[in-house]
């Protein structure tokens, strides 16, 4: 009998899906395709201390085999969310989780400390990796030093699952893993989109208005495998893996590489229902390898 | 409106001119109603270039024969690939997606139905229903050239169709806002689909002689559901998602 429970901290989820944030809304836009609870966790939309109108048109490109975004956090505002998003989110049958960004440390404390008093929030994905703006975001996840500061900052003030999410702009991601274990994460996700840009060669402009923005999409996976795994070998907090999954082989990968969960983001905009589908992939995986539960893979990689 | 995920039919997919395709699509599942000026998020498989969804304006539903009609400009490598699909070919289908048009209130009004090129396609079932109610339709029609004139047939249905051609080769030479018929015709509504130029010279127009104004907008999109918040216009309350706060916007609302 396979069991796709699995804990991350002390979160409980279903099966060890989640959608990532940015991707799937409040999870209410992908409602009419499937029963939402059924994913393991949802992560909702980047969300701030203040409003933010985020980045202007045009903010997405496509690009060979992905895309290219630069929404910017578009969001409006922590206190907003509180009294108007969260009554229509929080009776949803699954872990409906904030991802919480800030242009300073201040601003992520004040933010997170206003989700950790919502009941029905049991974590919160702290983005430390975001390419899209200006302050703050990125900033703090690509040195040890910013890392270190804001997860410690939050950790202060937040008493519930607390994961950090990475950015791959850096030279050493497995560094700035252990430094937030070291400031009390207790998990991380990555990875965040990698920076890039796109061009118009006949019109020679750049296709975001922001020149750069953020790639993902099924490019990016063998970067973002290649992390997990260099994170796993240095962390022994729980890895929640993302990066240009599309369906279940793509997932167990993720697994084998070292992650205890994993998140579904670009390819729900191909596929609304990707999240069920590769939940029910991977159980078959599991038959098929006569493993009861998903723990048995991993890090389960055989290397010579 | 319940979107759906559908897996269509193709049962006719045929070369309108050289660059657009119209192709109808069926199910053996009734299809859902929609609204006129909504859309649909259509899946591209088996190309290397292509990724996401390609969104694509409800060009008609006929509820007899229960097929949905999709007008398509062939602009790239995803339209391209729909070219060349067949009849029996399944396309992925989510509609249906975003707002449509909105009826106008009185119902002896005298409305106006203006596109350009490709974006003649919402058009054809907007007029369809609202000749339906009882409204008097006149469409005006612009591209660069006749050959550009597309579904004039269809178009005649249901209303007076004015065309003008930049070359002059077929109507009045010259856009759709130089064209005689606003200067005779009062109309109660305009609404409008086309180019963002034109789009926006409709709308100038509008706003002049105090005529209120839909326009239906195209914006670069990924999700269509507005979950990712990449096809957002500027309107006077802030950034809006095309996709699920449009397509269809009043002229008011945005900063044109």
């Amino acid at each position: 009998m396979v069991d796709l429970k699995t804990k991350i901290g002390n979160l409980v989820m279903k099966n060890p899906i989640m959608t990532a944030s940015g991707t799937f809304g409040y999870g209410t836009e992908y409602a009419d395709f499937m029963d939402i609870s059924q994913i393991g966790g949802i992560i909702v939309k980047g969300t701030t201390l203040n409003h933010r109108e985020g980045n202007p048109y045009p903010r997405m490109a496509e690009t060979p085999s992905g895309m290219l975004n630069c929404v910017g956090l578009q969001n409006k505002g922590v206190d907003y969310f509180v009294e108007h998003i969260y009554p229509t989110i929080k009776d949803i049958d699954t872990n409906m989780i904030v991802n919480v960004s800030g242009a300073c440390i201040e601003d992520y404390v004040a933010t997170a400390a206003k989700i950790n008093a919502l009941k029905e929030i049991p974590a919160i994905e702290l983005n430390i990796s975001c390419p899209n703006v200006k302050q703050g975001g990125m900033a703090f996840g690509t040195t040890c030093e910013g890392a270190h500061a804001v997860v410690e900052a939050v950790r202060k003030v937040y008493d519930k699952t607390l994961i950090v999410k990475l950015s791959p702009n850096v030279t050493d991601i497995a560094a700035i893993a252990r430094s937030v274990e070291e400031a009390g994460a207790d998990a991380v996700s990555l990875i965040n989109t990698l920076m890039g840009m796109a061009i118009d060669a006949e019109k020679q402009v750049p296709l975001l208005s922001t020149i750069t923005g953020g790639l993902s999409g099924p490019c990016v996976k063998p970067v973002a495998l290649r992390m997990v795994w260099q994170v796993s070998k240095a962390v022994s907090i729980p890895i929640i893996g993302l990066g240009g999954i599309m369906n279940a082989t793509d997932a167990i990968e993720f697994f084998l590489a070292g992650a205890s969960a994993i998140q579904i983001g670009t390819a729900n905009f191909i596929d609304p229902t990707t999240a069920l589908k590769v939940a029910d992939g991977i159980k078959n995986y599991l038959e098929r390898h006569g493993c009861s539960s998903v723990s048995e893979i991993v890090g389960a990689l055989k290397v010579g | 409106m319940k979107k759906h995920l559908l897996d269509l039919t193709i049962t006719e997919n045929r070369f309108i001119g050289e660059n657009h395709i119209l192709m109808k699509l069926t199910s053996n599942e009734k299809l859902p109603g929609v609204v006129p000026g909504q859309f649909v998020e259509v899946r591209i498989d088996h190309t290397p270039t292509v990724f996401l969804r390609r969104p694509i304006s409800i060009n008609f539903v006929d509820y007899k024969t229960n097929e949905l009609w999709l007008l398509i400009q062939l602009v790239g490598d995803g339209t391209n690939h729909l070219s060349t699909l067949k009849a029996g070919d399944v396309v992925n289908i989510i509609m249906p997606l975003g707002n449509g048009f909105s009826k106008p209130t009185n119902a002896r009004d005298k409305v106006l139905l203006v596109g350009g090129g490709v974006g003649i396609a919402p058009l054809l079932m907007l007029g369809a229903e609202l000749k339906r109610d009882g409204f008097q339709i006149d469409y005006l029609l612009g591209a660069r050239t006749a050959s550009g004139l597309l579904l004039l047939d269809e178009f005649r249905k249901y209303g007076d169709v004015y065309v003008t051609t930049e070359d002059g080769s077929e109507g009045e030479t010259g856009y759709v806002t130089n064209h005689s018929v606003l200067r005779k015709q009062r109309y109660a509504r305009i609404y409008t689909c086309g180019p963002t130029p034109m789009m926006k010279s409709v709308a100038s127009f509008a706003i002049k002689e105090g005529v209120d104004c839909e326009v239906s907008l195209e914006n670069k999109m990924a999700c269509g559901l507005g979950a990712c918040l990449c096809c957002v216009t500027e309107t006077s309350v802030g950034h809006k998602c095309v996709c699920s706060d449009g397509p269809v916007f009043n002229i008011k609302n945005l900063k044109w």
